[in-house]
């Protein structure tokens, strides 16, 4: 790392760089756009995957931090730009034209901040309707309903969008551009229906039945967890993270408790790692599951979801029987597991491991090999890799475009470096690679249960840890591996037992901006394949 | 007039004092004969054949998809048939947050159902925005949006709950009366008329 970070002292002797493990480097603004250009596209660095635009208040100044991984040399970096204005109006330089997702992120930013960036050509809101008062993750946002009421009018609607650019004279200036063409028929998808898996909102632009453009319009399960969390103790965020993506359950609640644990200085014992992580892989396969199930319903085949709901019902009971819920588990805490496995878990755990591969073989014999599947799947919705890495599309809807983008093999934590598996890449790209990516996937999560659930260690299930947790100063970020996706987690502290900061990157956000670019041209009843290829959960996105 | 529901005892449902109260005031009022068979027939009818709206915004909605899987089988009750379209549902399950952006949506779907419809409030979430009802961005409790009939808490609630909260208001369709004043009318009425919406006629 030292070697890449040095390099950017050398071109750019202002940035001040510090961190051991993942270093951060501060930049001024005018800067940060060549520095960015640099960090892109220099041999040595290529930081080509925008992980996340972290928004900050640090009360005195507004800036952003953003995370950039390169997919070359799996390397994370932090830049930390300050926000140039006052408070009215705060502006940094968008890099929407290095990276696609960076518009849509920009965006989340000004919903949440209202900092404004320069050349990003569409400067909405993303969650908030534009007439909402204030900016709700600042420190001094005034949470009187009064100002925001609850009505029941449908919200002002804008066919506009707002373009900031910088004048000559030093001035911003703010131009409006419409979203859609004056003659163009856009038909509204969502946010009530039945294949947008979720309360999503499409504006679809189209030309007789071909697509033409979309609108994307999130926010309709935008709950704040972001900013109820700074209001709650290090132990009470955690139920939070069950409800983002309630299919990563598992997987979301180990990623922050291992943040959290990695803050306090805290060693969990190897048994509790060993339970988190077979919990963590069999959500991953009643994900799937559903995802096929839900998937092939989209298209028509209801008798698949009978077929997948029983494998995840399986898992269900067998995870009921540990954690006393079949969703929302709040299983994982701070120092280790709740509570211990169930007398009859290995059991029931081989019981499903068995039946596995002959339920898997039934699905490729029900719906892979189908006629009206594959004409309906194969080639469509083609995305490139270097697309999927410009729009940050991570998780199995990455890898079936051929990029090694398993968090699991590139940030290895936990006890995933001691497993053997393999990372399912496709490379065709389409629908069909992104659905035959999941099923694979099965096989592997099945292969990583195999070895470890006769290899379990003895020991304490989760060491003491103090009630009132307080961490240090300072800030963490760390990327795992959701069912979905690269899971992002950035915590900032300020000593107290609450955080300062808990930005939630979730993978979901891109999968659903990348819908736009890969729809356009393709007919309206491939937006249901396309969009349930991608397997975005709403309020993963919203937050 | 006696209430039976479908393959679960009486002695189950007898902690519902409410359902308790309404079935002893019309036995009280009393009914006429033709009117009074009419409506037994009609409410047998509707009774056990309730379609619900699909509407989920969050985890309580995968539930929902649970229960209508093998596994748990709403069709053995007749609420298999769940409608994309708000017009052709009879009840609204509300399965989840109801966020402010959703509010005006969430009520249009409602006012679109056909007359006599039903909502309930299915888990925490709905009933008084749950874990997230200190947030900026949530609303706290569907009741103040919607007539609701039954709630269901749990988060999210399982799947025998949410079939325990179905029979309920099949159980609550079941005391309805159509010819002889309908006592659910004119609560809604009342509703409507405390919660007005500026453009639109109640």
């Amino acid at each position: 790392m030292a070697y890449s970070t040095d390099k950017i002292t050398k071109l750019f002797p202002q940035a001040t760089i510090e961190g051991d493990n993942i270093p951060v480097v501060t930049i001024a603004n005018a800067q940060w756009h060549d520095l960015a250009k640099t960090l892109r596209d220099d041999a040595d660095l290529k930081m080509d995957y925008l992980v996340t635009i972290v928004g900050m208040d640090w009360t005195t100044n507004l800036g952003c931090i953003y995370y950039l991984m390169s997919t070359t040399y799996d390397k994370i970096i932090g830049v930390k730009v300050l926000a140039e204005g006052d408070r009215e109006q705060p502006y940094i330089q968008s890099v929407a034209d290095l990276w696609a997702v960076a518009t849509l992120y920009e965006r989340e930013v000004y919903d949440f901040f209202g900092i404004i960036f320069i050349d990003n050509p569409d400067m909405r809101r993303l969650f908030l309707s534009i007439d909402w008062k204030g900016y709700p993750l600042r420190k001094d946002y005034d949470e009187d309903p009064a100002l925001n009421p609850i009505s029941t009018e449908s919200e002002r609607q804008s066919d506009f969008t707002d373009v900031y650019v910088m004048g000559a004279d030093g001035k911003i200036q703010k131009k409006e551009e419409r979203i859609f063409g004056k003659d163009e028929f856009v038909v509204n998808i969502g946010p009530q229906h039945p294949a947008t898996h979720g309360v999503l909102r499409f504006r679809t632009s189209v030309d007789g039945e071909t697509i033409k453009k979309i609108d994307v319009y999130m926010g309709y399960i935008h709950r704040g967890v972001e900013k109820l969390c700074e209001s709650l103790m290090y132990p009470q965020t955690l139920h939070y993270m069950d409800r983002l993506d309630y299919f990563s359950a598992h997987n979301y609640h180990h990623a922050l408790c291992m943040l959290i644990e990695k803050a306090a200085g805290i060693e969990i014992s190897r048994r509790a790692q060993a339970i988190r992580v077979l919990m963590d892989e069999l959500s991953r396969i009643a994900s799937h599951c559903l995802f096929i199930g839900t998937y092939c319903m989209d298209l028509g085949a209801t008798t698949m979801l009978f077929y997948t709901l029983r494998v995840r019902e399986q898992i269900l009971d067998i995870m009921e029987k540990t954690c006393g819920a079949r969703m929302t588990f709040n299983y994982d805490c701070i120092g280790g597991v709740m509570q211990d496995l169930a007398p009859d878990f290995v059991e029931d755990v081989k019981a499903l491991l068995a039946t596995l591969p002959t339920n898997l073989k039934e699905y490729d014999e029900i719906f892979t090999g189908n006629v009206i599947a594959r004409n309906r799947l194969e080639g469509v919705g083609y995305l490139s890799r270097e697309d999927a890495i410009s729009y940050a599309v991570t998780g199995p809807s990455g890898r079936a475009s051929g990029w090694a983008c398993d968090m699991r093999k590139l940030q290895p934590y936990s006890i995933y470096p001691e497993l053997d598996f393999e990372e399912v890449i496709a490379t065709e790209g389409d629908s069909m690679a992104r659905y035959k990516c999941r099923l694979k996937e099965i096989e592997q999560s099945a292969k990583i249960i195999e070895q470890l659930i006769d290899n379990i260690p003895d020991g304490e299930y989760c060491v003491k840890v103090p009630k009132m947790l307080k961490l240090p100063v300072g800030s963490w970020f760390q990327v795992t591996e959701g069912c979905r996706g690269a899971f992002g987690l950035y915590l900032e502290s300020d000593g107290s037992t609450k955080p300062y900061r808990l930005k939630i990157a979730p993978p979901c956000l891109p999968l659903a901006a990348v819908v736009d670019p890969i729809t356009r041209g393709t007919k309206i009843a491939d937006l249901i394949t396309i969009g349930g290829s991608m397997d975005y959960i709403v309020p993963d996105i919203d937050r | 007039m006696e209430v039976t529901t479908k393959s679960m005892p009486y002695e189950a449902f007898k902690d519902n004092e409410y359902i308790e109260s309404l079935v002893k005031e019309l036995q009280e009022s009393g009914t006429n004969v033709i009117v009074g068979s009419l409506d037994k027939l009609i409410n047998w009818g509707r009774s056990n054949s309730i379609w619900p709206l699909t509407f989920a915004t969050s985890c309580c909605g995968i539930e929902f998809v649970s229960l209508g899987a093998a596994r748990f089988d709403m069709a053995r009750f007749g609420w298999e048939v769940a409608r994309s379209s708000p017009r052709q549902a009879d009840f609204m399950m509300v399965a989840g947050t109801i966020v402010n952006r959703m509010v005006p949506v969430f009520r249009r779907l409602y006012d679109q159902l056909a007359e006599p419809k039903y909502v309930i409030a299915c888990g925490s979430c709905a009933i008084s925005g749950g874990p997230f009802r200190k947030s900026y961005h949530v609303a706290k409790g569907i009741e103040d949006i919607v007539p609701v009939d039954v709630f269901v808490p749990g988060c999210p609630p399982r799947p025998e709950a949410m079939i325990y909260g179905i029979m309920q208001l099949s159980r609550k369709i079941k005391v309805e009366r159509f010819f002889g004043g309908v006592n659910r009318k004119q609560k809604q009425e009342e509703f409507l008329a405390a919660h007005p919406v500026p453009g639109v006629n109640d």
